[in-house]
C-alpha cells in the first residue's frame, strides 16, 4: 500500500524511531551506496552535529593510484622530481611485499573537499571513511584558525597546475638537470621556508591615507605648545648603525630562508626565485597539518565514531556492518604502551579521540575533580558546542595544554623520562600523580609545539656590500645539534642558491656560547653562475 | 557531492618522476643490477626482481636534530611501576628511553628496496654489458613468412574479392552517372498499367512509356557492376621470426675444468640466454655435460655437480644430435648451441669430433658459439708462444667463412661482454659486406 512509504518517512524524521531499511547490506557497494552512505551521513553531521564542512568530491580510485597520491603528499597534481619517484618506489614495494597496507582514504584541504576512497574498501568501511574524512576532515580544514589563516582551499589546486606547467616550462628552456638541481636545493630547505607567524600586510594607499589622517587628528588633539620650548634630545639621538639599518632593510633576522634567498640572493634568475616560491607556498600550505596531527585525527576520528553510532542507532546501519566498524575503529585507536614491542610513540589517533571523548564526558557528567581543573567547560551540557569551539581555536600544542585532563593522564599512565646525554641515567621527572598532572600536561605539549620540535635557524646576517658572506644561527635547544652529515649537505644547497660563502653557528640559547659551526662554499657551475 | 572514479584513469602517472629517479640513482641501480645478476640463475637473469640501494644514496637531506646527545623529554604511555625520581639505565644504543623508543628518525642506514620491472632490469644488464642495440641487428636467418592485409588492389584471384568495397565503388558510380533504381522503373511501369485502362490520357501513357524506354537504355548502358568497380583484398607477405628457439649448452666439466671457468661460461650463457630471450617469444634451455661421456642435466647440477673423467668431446655432439632428432626438430625451431671448453680433448677424438660438427651439427644450428676459457693468472713471460689448445685447431680447421659458427678465448670476466658482442657482430658484417 502506499501510506507504507510515508510511514516509513515519518519514522525516519522522528528522534528514537528506527528506520526500516538500513543503507546497505553486505559488503558490496555501488555509486548508488555512496550516494545513500553521503546523504544519510549528511544529515546527522550537518543537522545533528552542527559541522559546516566545504563541499564533498568523493572519488574512487585503486591502488596503483593511491600509491601515487601517497608520492606526490597526497595532492593530485604536482610538479615532478626524481624523489616522488623515490617515494613511489619504496612504497610499492613495502607494498607488494606486504609490510604496508594502505590507507583507506586520503582527504584534501580543498574546496571543493576531494576524499579520495579505496575499490578495495567494503560498503562499511566506505560508510567509515566518508564520515572520517569528507565530514571529520572537512570541518576541521574549513573552521580551524591555522588552517584559515594558513591556507587557501579555493585556490590550492590552481596553484598547483600552475606550479606544474611553470616547473614544467622551466624544464623545457633551461634545461632538466638545472631545475632538479634547483628543486633538490629547494626541498632540502623546504622544512624552513615558511612564515611561523603572520606577517603585516603590505598596506595600499588608501590604508596609507586613513593612517596619515588619523595621525594628524591625534597631533592636532595632543597638541600643546609648550612642547616646543623643552629642550630636544633630536641633536643626541645618534642613528642607527650601518649594520643595524642594514639588517632592517634585509628584514633580519629571518626564519624564512628560502624567503630570504628568494627576496635576497643576489645571482638567482628570475625563473629560480620563481620555483623557491613554489615550493615555499607548498610548504607552507602544509604548515598547519603538522602543527595539528593530533586535533585532526582526534576530530575526524570523534566525528566518525558519533556518525556510525548514530546511524547505527536509527536501524540505518545493520549490526554486522556496526560490528565490522567497531573491529576497525578500535584497531585505529590502539595505543601499545611503552615496553609494549608494538610501540612506536603516540598514537595520535588514540589520544586525540580519547581527549575528544574525555571533553564530551566533562561537558555532560563532570567528576569533582573537572569542576577544578575545567571550571568553564565542566557540565556545560552541549558537548558538540564546546568541541566545535576547540576545533576551531586550538592547535595540538594549545590543545594539550588546556585540555588533558588528570583522569586521562591516569588512563594513560603517562609519565615523564629526561634524557640527559651527560648523565649517566635516565630519570623519570614526573608520573600520573597529583604533583605530575601540570608537567605532564607542559612536556606533553612541547612535543607537539613545532617551535620545540623543529631546529630554529635563523638567517642573522649578511654584508651585501662587503664579501656577501651570509650568517646563519641554529638556537640550539638543550644543546641537541643538528644531525652533522644533513646538515652539511643541506648547507652546501643553501651556498648553491646564494651564490657566496655560508656560515651557520649553532649557538647554545642558556649561554650564548658557539657548539658547532660549518661552513660551504658555493661548487662553481651550478645554480647562481647558471642563472647569471 | 560528486562522487568522480578515478579507477578508469589512465595509469603511470607517476612514470616521469620513476624515471627520474632512475636516471637519478643510475650508477647505484647498474651496480646493485650487476651484484644481483651474478647470484640468479639463467632463466632467472632477466625477470623483474627487487635490488637494494645503499639509503645514503638517494637520501634527501633536511636540517634536522641529530639523534644523540643533548637534553631529551620523552612522554610515554603505559607506566605500571616507576614512581618521580626513579633512574632509569641507559638503554644500549642510546636514543630511546625504555628501549622502546625506536630511532626518531626512522631514515637510519637501511638499504633502500624496490623493485625492478624486467624491461628496466634487461635495459640495466645489456646497458651495462655495452650491447647497444643489440636487439636491431638482424643475427641470422630465423624469418618465416606471413601475409598480412595491406589495403586493395584492382587485380587478384577471386576469392580475393572484396565485396564491400566493390558495392561501394558501383553505388557511387551509378549515382553518380544517375543510373535509374529498379524502384523508379517500377513505378514507370505501374502508372502506365494504371493509365492503360483511360483512353483520355493516352498522351500522358505515351510520355510515360517514353521515360520508360529512356530508362531502360540507360540501365543497358550503364551496368550495375562495372570491371572498374571490383576491388581485391591485397595482401603482402611480412618476414616472421620464428617463434621458438632452443639454446644448448654444451661444457666440459672434467677435472681441469675449474670454478673460475664455469662462472665464466655462464656468464656467457646468461647473455645469449637473454639475448635470445629478446628475440624469440620461447626459448628452451637444454644443458648438456660431457666428461668422456655427455648427459643432458638441470640447470644446477650443470654448473654445481663435480665430475671426474677424461674429455671426449664428440660424445656431447651426440647426445646433441640426439636430443635435436628427439625434440626439436630444425624446422620448427631456432638452434643456438653454445660451448664451453678449456680446449682440451682426447687426440683420437678430434677427427671424429670435427667430422660430426661439419656434417651434423653446423648444418642444424642457426649459430654454433664456441667458447675457449682459460685461467684468470695465466700470465705469459713475452716471448713465450702459447701452443692453441687440440680443439681450437681442430675448430680452427672447420670455422671457415660461411658456416654459421665462431670462436673466441675468454680468460677474464670482464672479456665476456666484448667477445660476446664481437661474436654476433662479426656475422653481420660478413652479410653486409
Amino acid at each position: 500500500m502506499s501510506t507504507t512509504g510515508i510511514e516509513t518517512q515519518t519514522e525516519l524524521g522522528g528522534e528514537a524511531g528506527r528506520a526500516e531499511h538500513p543503507i546497505f547490506e553486505g559488503a558490496d557497494w555501488e555509486f548508488s551506496t555512496i550516494q545513500r552512505a553521503h546523504e544519510a551521513i549528511q544529515r546527522v553531521a550537518l543537522d545533528e552535529l552542527g559541522l559546516d564542512v566545504y563541499p564533498n568530491q568523493i572519488e574512487v580510485i585503486g591502488a596503483e593510484q593511491m600509491l601515487d597520491a601517497y608520492s606526490s603528499i597526497g595532492m593530485p597534481l604536482f610538479y615532478k622530481h626524481w624523489s616522488f619517484g623515490k617515494h613511489f618506489a619504496r612504497h610499492e614495494a613495502m607494498y607488494r611485499t606486504g609490510m604496508q597496507g594502505l590507507a583507506y582514504e586520503i582527504v584534501i584541504n580543498s574546496n571543493p573537499c576531494i576524499s579520495y576512497i579505496m575499490e578495495e574498501n567494503t560498503a562499511t568501511m566506505q560508510a567509515l571513511v566518508i564520515a572520517h574524512a569528507a565530514f571529520g576532515h572537512n570541518h576541521f580544514f574549513k573552521n580551524n584558525y591555522l588552517f584559515k589563516q594558513w591556507t587557501d582551499a579555493d585556490g590550492i589546486l590552481d596553484y598547483l597546475e600552475f606550479a606544474r606547467g611553470f616547473v614544467m616550462d622551466c624544464e623545457e628552456r633551461y634545461g632538466e638537470a638545472a631545475v632538479e638541481r634547483l628543486l633538490d636545493a629547494a626541498h632540502a630547505l623546504m622544512s624552513h621556508g615558511v612564515h611561523r607567524y603572520p606577517r603585516p600586510r603590505t598596506i595600499n594607499l588608501r590604508m596609507e591615507q586613513d593612517r596619515q589622517r588619523e595621525r594628524r587628528l591625534h597631533d592636532e588633539q595632543v597638541f600643546n605648545d609648550l612642547w616646543r620650548t623643552v629642550p630636544g634630545k633630536g641633536a643626541q639621538r645618534s642613528d642607527p648603525s650601518a649594520e643595524e639599518r642594514r639588517r632592517a632593510l634585509l628584514q633580519l633576522p629571518q626564519e624564512n630562508i628560502l624567503y630570504f634567498l628568494e627576496k635576497t640572493a643576489p645571482r638567482l634568475a628570475p625563473w629560480q626565485r620563481e620555483i623557491l616560491r613554489i615550493v615555499r607556498h607548498i610548504a607552507q600550505y602544509f604548515y598547519p597539518q603538522s602543527q595539528t596531527k593530533l586535533m585532526n585525527e582526534g576530530c575526524a576520528t570523534y566525528v566518525h565514531y558519533e556518525i556510525m553510532q548514530r546511524l547505527h542507532q536509527k536501524g540505518l546501519l545493520t549490526d554486522g556492518a556496526y560490528v565490522e566498524f567497531l573491529r576497525s575503529h578500535t584497531n585505529v585507536v590502539f595505543q601499545p604502551e611503552f615496553d609494549d614491542p608494538r610501540y612506536s610513540g603516540i598514537n595520535p589517533y588514540a589520544l586525540g579521540f580519547a581527549m575528544m571523548q574525555d571533553i564530551q564526558r566533562i561537558c555532560t557528567e563532570p567528576t569533582a575533580e573537572d569542576e577544578i581543573w575545567f571550571p568553564a567547560i565542566a557540565g556545560k551540557g552541549d558537548a558538540m558546542a564546546v568541541l566545535r569551539d576547540v576545533w576551531a581555536n586550538y592547535r595540538d600544542e594549545s590543545f594539550i595544554l588546556q585540555f588533558l585532563s588528570p583522569r586521562l593522564i591516569r588512563q594513560f599512565g603517562l609519565f615523564h623520562v629526561m634524557d640527559d646525554a651527560s648523565e649517566p641515567t635516565l630519570s623519570v621527572e614526573a608520573i600520573h600523580d597529583e604533583r605530575g598532572y601540570r608537567k605532564i600536561q607542559r612536556a606533553l605539549a612541547r612535543q607537539y609545539d613545532v617551535a620545540w620540535t623543529a631546529p630554529d635557524i635563523q638567517v642573522v646576517d649578511v654584508n651585501l656590500a662587503g664579501d656577501r658572506k651570509l650568517i646563519l644561527h641554529h638556537r640550539a635547544l638543550n644543546q641537541i645539534t643538528l644531525d652533522e652529515r644533513d646538515a652539511r649537505h643541506v648547507l652546501q644547497h643553501l651556498a648553491d642558491l646564494w651564490g657566496y660563502d655560508v656560515l651557520m653557528k649553532e649557538i647554545d640559547p642558556t649561554t650564548e656560547s658557539v657548539l658547532k659551526e660549518h661552513a660551504a662554499t658555493p661548487r662553481s657551475g651550478l645554480l647562481g653562475a647558471d642563472g647569471a | 557531492m560528486n562522487i568522480v572514479d578515478r579507477r578508469l584513469n589512465p595509469s603511470g602517472k607517476n612514470l616521469a618522476n620513476r624515471q627520474r629517479f632512475m636516471r637519478r640513482a643510475k650508477a647505484l641501480i647498474r651496480k646493485a643490477v650487476h651484484e644481483s645478476s651474478a647470484s640468479r640463475s639463467i632463466k632467472d637473469a632477466d625477470q623483474a626482481g627487487e635490488v637494494s640501494l645503499p639509503a645514503h644514496g638517494v637520501h634527501e637531506p633536511s636540517f634536522r636534530r641529530s639523534s644523540s646527545g643533548g637534553i631529551r623529554d620523552h612522554l610515554l604511555p603505559g607506566n605500571k611501576r616507576y614512581i618521580e625520581g626513579d633512574t632509569i639505565p641507559r638503554p644500549p644504543g642510546g636514543g630511546g628511553a625504555g628501549g622502546a623508543e625506536g630511532a626518531p628518525d626512522g631514515e637510519g642506514e637501511d638499504d633502500f628496496r624496490f623493485a625492478l620491472s624486467r624491461d628496466e632490469f634487461v635495459d640495466l644488464f645489456l646497458e651495462d654489458l655495452e650491447l647497444p642495440d643489440l636487439a636491431k641487428r638482424k643475427v641470422v636467418d630465423a624469418e618465416q613468412l606471413s601475409w598480412h592485409r595491406a589495403g586493395y588492389s584492382v587485380s587478384g584471384s577471386p576469392t580475393n574479392l572484396a565485396l564491400n568495397r566493390t558495392v561501394r565503388n558501383s553505388l557511387s558510380r551509378r549515382i553518380a552517372l544517375r543510373r535509374p533504381k529498379a524502384e523508379e522503373i517500377q513505378r514507370l511501369r505501374d502508372e502506365i498499367a494504371a493509365l492503360s485502362a483511360d483512353e483520355d490520357a493516352a498522351v500522358q501513357r505515351m510520355e510515360l512509356e517514353e521515360q520508360l524506354r529512356r530508362a531502360l537504355r540507360r540501365t543497358s548502358l550503364i551496368p550495375y557492376i562495372d570491371p572498374l568497380d571490383v576491388r581485391y583484398k591485397r595482401f603482402e607477405s611480412h618476414p616472421k621470426p620464428v617463434a621458438q628457439a632452443v639454446m644448448f649448452c654444451l661444457m666440459d666439466v672434467s677435472g681441469s675444468m675449474t670454478e673460475h671457468m664455469k662462472d665464466l661460461a655462464k656468464r656467457f650463457y646468461v647473455l645469449l640466454y637473454i639475448f635470445l630471450k629478446r628475440r624469440y617469444k620461447n626459448v628452451d634451455v637444454v644443458f648438456i655435460r660431457h666428461t668422456h661421456q655427455a648427459q643432458e642435466v638441470d640447470e644446477d647440477t650443470f654448473f654445481h655437480s663435480p665430475e671426474t673423467g677424461g674429455t671426449v668431446v664428440s660424445t656431447a655432439l651426440d647426445e646433441m644430435q640426439r636430443i635435436v632428432e628427439e625434440r626439436y626438430s630444425p624446422d620448427a625451431w631456432n638452434i643456438y648451441a653454445a660451448q664451453a671448453s678449456d680446449g682440451d680433448n682426447t687426440a683420437s677424438d678430434n677427427d671424429r669430433t670435427a667430422n660430426l660438427l661439419t656434417n651434423v651439427i653446423l648444418p642444424a644450428c642457426q649459430y654454433y658459439a664456441y667458447l675457449e676459457v682459460g685461467r684468470d693468472s695465466e700470465h705469459f713471460p713475452p716471448g713465450f708462444i702459447r701452443r692453441d689448445s687440440d680443439l681450437w685447431q681442430t675448430y680452427t680447421a672447420i670455422c671457415r667463412s660461411g658456416v654459421p659458427m665462431a670462436m673466441r678465448k675468454v680468460g677474464h670476466r670482464r672479456d665476456i661482454y666484448p667477445v660476446f658482442r664481437e661474436l654476433f657482430a662479426r656475422k653481420n658484417q660478413a652479410e653486409t659486406v
